[in-house]
């Protein structure tokens, strides 16, 4: 009989306390596939963070350290910078965890320009926690602490993350990305790709922001979800390369 | 070999190295800086890592990557800087992993000063952050005996997995003294298969963690640790005694404060004031069994800190009501001279002979 699809070894064979409609499981299944793609896994050491990824450390099928809130960048500063260079090491960070406590550790390790990978969900929302308003939380957008929805004269604008870290010049690639329909996963999946064989060949700090969903929190059901990414999400945080040290652009 | 004269600071960069130690995490901060520059200079040489970190903060939680890789890791700070890393040491202590994390103390609350004070004592032995814990602490008193102790941290971190304090203070960190490496041979220890590094053929992924979400689960793992602490009090105390045998008097102090005592205590006794000196080593595991020896022999004793009395509270459970109890110190960075502590100690006494 032929094969036609299997599950990747780069994720452990269990089920996720994901919330149905999250997109946290295909990003997960991008992360675990570019990982067995590149034949690293077993060269591999990835840093969970605090949020709805905390757990990650369960599926990924790698060594795994979990981090406290926001320092997943410094943890993976001091496990690349003391094993051999041949080993990889990459954080997977929610926006709540990366782009408010964690603001200080990621710009940080950009700038220094450590040889990690930073996976960084976007959901504009802390998930985790129920649904409080984060750096990312779009002007308008409803949460348990902005119940009126987020106002720019009080709560400011949304942090463009990418954008900021674009700045910093021992930056190797950045990429915003999205999950909202298959032709972006496929998008995505590139991305990581290239984030992962940058780091595999000895190049600097790689940055994928994917844009993801919350139904839970935003009090929509998971299509809704979907295009609330494409139609609101997008037009703040738009897709592309922003930084390629690397490539063409 | 020969002795060298360094400044206290450089000595436990330089006896951190000599334990075995290339890798440390710095951040600035008065008056421990000469450690992170000597390690700036030092590491490189032996193909060490020298990093500066961007906090105190993100220093303690490189440390937690690089000892959960398995190697021997140290950051220092001092008191201000020190608050700033107890929620990584809380992490270390939750997920047993060793690193060592040097605190030279300064005067506080707060931003407080730079000079010498020991007003950290609560904060180091009560475990500092949040959750059941405890680490490990050592209080030197000389520079050579930064280089002993610094060595016992680390291997104390590496054979019971946890977190070690070496505690001093501004004094300690800049006074000059003459000192010797000694070559000991390496304590041969545990190997840290419980490091992630990479699966690497050996099987299932390792997991480095102290999330539990599962309360009994929880309760066991922190009944884990309790049993850990429990070997530690029963193995690790350390402390010292000075004219102690027929003292009818007991000053007790650590670090810098028992030099300045022990002048006090010498020139007390030649005012004929039978006194002598119980020197904890270790300020967790407090040392009891020396209180429960002379408790009922001596008729007080004398609590001397660089603290408004921190480390008194564990004397008076040491002694527990066996003995008065009495307390002199200075704060706020203000080193206590020899002729106030003798004046306590007359008091103690009931005003000398």
């Amino acid at each position: 009989m032929k094969v036609v699809f299997q599950k990747t070894s780069g994720l452990q064979d269990k089920e996720t306390h994901y919330c149905p409609g999250c997109t946290h499981g295909i990003i997960h299944r991008l992360v675990g596939e570019t990982l067995e793609e590149l034949d690293v896994l077993e060269d591999t050491i990835g840093v969970a963070s605090v949020g709805c990824s905390v757990l990650s450390y369960e599926y990924f099928n790698c060594d795994m350290t979990q981090a406290a809130h926001g320092r997943a960048p410094a943890v993976a500063t001091g496990v690349k910078r003391v094993l051999p260079k041949n080993r990889i090491v990459f954080t997977y960070q929610g926006d709540g965890d990366l782009a408010s406590i964690g603001m200080g550790e990621i710009i940080h390790a950009a700038a220094r320009g450590e040889h990690i990978t930073v996976i960084f969900v976007n959901n504009a929302t802390y998930g985790m926690t129920g649904g409080q308003m984060a750096p990312t939380t779009l002007v308008g957008q409803k949460t348990s602490t902005t119940p009126k929805g987020r106002d720019e004269s009080v709560q400011g604008a949304p942090i463009r993350v990418s954008e900021m870290l674009a700045t910093l010049d021992s930056v190797h690639y950045i990429e915003r990305v999205s999950t909202h329909d298959v032709a972006n996963i496929i998008k995505a999946k590139k991305a990581i790709k290239k984030a992962f064989s940058y780091q595999k060949e000895g190049a600097g700090f790689t940055f994928v922001e994917v844009l993801s969903t919350c139904p839970t929190n935003w009090g929509l059901d998971p299509e809704e979800s979907l295009k609330y990414v494409k139609d609101k999400m997008v037009a703040y945080y738009p897709l592309g390369v922003l930084k390629d040290r690397g490539g063409d652009n | 070999m020969p002795k060298v004269l360094m400044k206290g600071n450089e000595v436990i960069a330089e006896a951190a190295i000599h334990a075995g130690c290339k890798n440390f995490f710095g951040y600035p901060i008065t008056p421990q800086s000469e450690l992170v520059a000597y390690m700036a200079n030092r590491l490189p040489e032996i193909d060490g890592l020298f990093l500066q970190a961007e906090s105190e903060v993100a220093a303690i939680n490189m440390v937690y990557g690089a000892a959960s890789a398995g190697v021997r890791v140290m950051t220092s700070s001092s008191s201000p800087g020190f608050s700033l890393k107890q929620e990584g040491v809380s992490y270390l202590a939750g997920a047993e992993l060793p690193a060592v994390i040097v605190n030279i103390g300064r005067g506080g609350p707060g931003l407080g000063n730079i000079q010498p004070a020991q007003s950290d004592y609560f904060q180091v032995t009560k475990g500092g952050g949040h959750g059941d814990y405890y680490t490990p602490v050592l209080a030197p008193s000389t520079l050579q005996e930064i280089v002993e102790l610094t060595k016992l941290a680390f291997d104390l971190a590496d054979e019971y997995r946890t977190p070690v304090v070496l505690l001093g203070d501004g004094m300690l960190g800049q006074m000059m003294e003459p000192v010797e490496f000694t070559e000991e041979d390496m304590k041969v220890l545990p190997e840290k298969k419980w490091a992630t590094t990479g699966t690497r053929g050996d099987g299932a992924p390792k997991v480095i963690s102290s999330l539990e979400l599962n309360d009994v689960n929880l309760e066991n793992h922190n009944h884990t640790l309790q049993s850990k602490y429990e070997v530690i009090k029963q193995r690790e105390v350390r402390f010292d005694t000075y004219r102690a045998d027929d003292a009818e008097y007991m000053v007790v102090a650590y670090g810098t404060v028992s030099r300045i005592a022990k002048s006090a205590i010498d020139e007390a006794r030649e005012n004929g004031i039978k006194i002598g000196m119980i020197r904890p080593i270790t300020l967790w595991p407090f040392p009891e069994k020396p209180f429960e020896e002379y408790r009922d022999k001596v008729k007080a004793f004398l609590s001397v800190e660089m603290s408004a009395g921190q480390m008194v509270e564990d004397v008076r459970l040491a002694v527990n009501g066996k003995a008065p109890v009495e307390f002199f110190g200075r704060t706020g960075g203000v080193i206590p001279n020899h002729s106030e502590v003798l004046e306590a100690i007359k008091s103690l006494a009931g005003g000398g002979q």
